[in-house]
């Protein structure tokens, strides 16, 4: 890495700081997983992550992951733009509590969640007569990943809302669009490449997450056991091998989708001209 | 003249009455559901047997315990952070080299990373088979279900928090003030102190909130790497989880609200410094 020349001081002692943190606290760490993995070899990997219960685990993570965030991009959108472009009164407190998922910790969040949609719950008994259940089912994970995954989506499309020129709106409907043909053709197209963003973002997250969706899982085995509990399981058996082997995949998703996030990102510079 | 159409131009840049009323209720009732009704769950749980039961199962020598362990972990890690944040925007923002944005995905990786696969890779590294796990048992120290695994657990998921605060502020508001006071005769903390951090003091607030909200809250990466050893190495989430587990609903779920008072307080104090020094945070958070 050449610097140019500037006359500031400190780049050797900020650079060292930050490459001595990051390597400690993240690279170090992180190769040490990989490190676990190139030492087990190719073919125990593969019959770890080859084993049923594994296999199910991963799925459902990334399955659940993926409805729960196609359910955010929706419902972020539709809320991000309420908050942009209606006024109504607590529209700030809703706004403000937007982030309630980034400030409450998950443990605290799948406590709360499990309260209310277990059998017994406020939620879950009044489903309960529809014969519907949510806690310990499938439906239950959903529920957790939407909670955390929500304030990604809302929080990526909101500022691009707040920028869209009205002068643009104005001049579709004067050309004769109805507004739901202007929001099709004129809005949607300038939000798409924040949505995706925002989409990748809350799957990202989705996918490993673990404290606010273990509580209301269920946890049984080939059904509603996510990948990062099995991780949890594992060690507490002490299988080091089978650990690194699922968090290596898990790994190798999240790079996928960071690969993902920054593609859409230069999309959108190249789309958009600017950002 | 009454049956001309007044022209009205907001009209034209809006959903009709009747669709932006409906859009508006269903959205507030899905809000509503989704995140306001399990935090006041949380509250109403812990309130379940009066206050003073509540009071009464915080007031045990686990709780405290549980309690001072995140405010320790939480007093050491965010100053850190907050230091290693700062260093990192200095490099990044201030100055032009090669390989910048691979340097920035480095340090958003947490983000995109896993809490427990943060964790195993913590015991993997320190752990008794891990590379360092001789030398550190060697030399009699423990890392891995001790407060230092936790603490480094805690850095690992919380490593980008103040740093992409920063780095936008610090790159918008370019390098010409700092070479002015070098060029009046500033010694290079002397710009640093009286320069530059006054100009990014709210971003660095706002980063260092968020951060000991993660902080305190982490569960994932500490539930992994903690051992979960009663009275020593249990912070507050890991407690809430033993006690759920033990079926004592009350005692748990007065810790969450402990713990969900602050999440409230930490949104208070955001969005406080959102609406009054917008123009001092990253463009994103200006809403």
């Amino acid at each position: 890495m050449l610097r140019t020349t500037s006359p500031l001081p400190g780049f050797g002692l900020g650079m060292g700081i930050l490459l001595l943190a990051l390597s400690i606290v993240v690279l170090l760490p992180l190769g040490a997983l990989v490190g676990q993995g190139v030492a087990m070899g190719p073919a125990e990997l593969a019959q770890h992550l080859g084993s049923k219960r594994v296999a199910s685990a991963l799925t459902l993570s990334f399955r659940a992951a993926l409805i729960a965030s196609v359910f955010n991009l929706v419902f972020g959108l539709a809320l991000a733009w309420v908050l942009t472009r209606y006024r109504f009164p607590g529209r700030r407190i809703i706004d403000a509590a937007v982030d309630l998922p980034f400030a409450l910790p998950t443990a605290v969040a799948g406590i709360a969640l499990t309260a209310l949609y277990a059998p017994t719950g406020v939620f879950g008994s009044a489903l309960a007569h529809l014969g519907l259940q949510v806690a310990y089912t499938e439906v239950g994970i959903w529920l957790a990943l939407i909670f955390v995954g929500l304030p990604f989506v809302v929080r990526t499309v909101q500022p691009v809302i707040e920028e869209i020129d009205a002068e643009v709106e104005e001049a579709s409907a004067t050309l004769g669009a109805s507004r739901l043909r202007t929001l099709r053709r004129v809005v949607l197209p300038t939000l798409a490449p924040s949505l995706m963003t925002g989409f990748a973002l809350a799957l990202a997250r989705s996918v490993g997450e673990y404290g606010s969706v273990i509580f209301i899982a269920g946890n049984l085995p080939n059904q509603t056991e996510i990948a990062p509990l099995l991780i949890v399981i594992r060690l507490e058996e002490y299988d080091y091998n089978a650990a690194a082997a699922i968090g290596l995949a898990m790994l190798g998703i999240s790079f996928t989708m960071l690969f993902a996030i920054n593609a859409t990102q230069v999309w959108n510079r190249r789309r958009i001209g600017h950002v | 003249m009454s049956d001309i159409p007044l022209y009205r131009p907001a009209d034209v840049t809006t959903e009709a009455r009747p669709a932006r009323i409906v859009i508006t209720s269903v959205i507030l009732i899905l809000t509503a559901l989704l995140l306001l009704a399990p935090l006041a769950a949380v509250f109403a749980e812990a309130l379940r047997d009066g206050l003073g039961a509540s009071l009464a199962a915080l007031n045990t020598p686990d709780a405290w315990a549980a309690i001072r362990l995140t405010l320790l972990i939480s007093v050491i890690a965010v100053p850190l952070n907050a230091a290693i944040g700062l260093a990192a925007a200095w490099a990044i923002a201030k100055f032009d080299f090669r390989g910048k944005a691979i340097l920035i995905s480095l340090i958003d990786l947490p983000f995109s990373v896993s809490p427990v696969v943060a964790g195993l890779s913590l015991v993997l590294l320190f752990g008794s088979s891990g590379w360092f796990g001789a030398w550190l048992s060697a030399h009699d120290l423990r890392v891995v279900f001790a407060v230092p695994g936790i603490l480094l657990a805690t850095l690992f998921v919380t490593f980008p928090f103040v740093a992409r605060e920063l780095i936008p502020v610090m790159s918008e508001q370019g390098r010409s003030e700092e070479e002015a006071a070098l060029t009046l005769g500033a010694t290079g903390w002397y710009m640093f102190r009286t320069v530059t951090l006054p100009n990014v003091r709210w971003a660095l607030l706002y980063g260092v909130l968020l951060c000991n909200a993660r902080a305190m809250g982490e569960f994932g990466a500490v539930a992994v790497i903690s051992g979960k050893i009663r009275g020593q190495t249990t912070t507050m989430p890991i407690l809430i989880e033993m006690l759920y587990n033990e079926y004592l609903s009350v005692a748990a779920f007065s810790m969450a609200a402990l713990l969900a008072a602050l999440a409230l307080l930490t949104l208070l104090l955001k969005s406080l410094m959102e609406w009054r020094h917008a123009d001092l945070l990253a463009a994103t958070r200006r809403h």
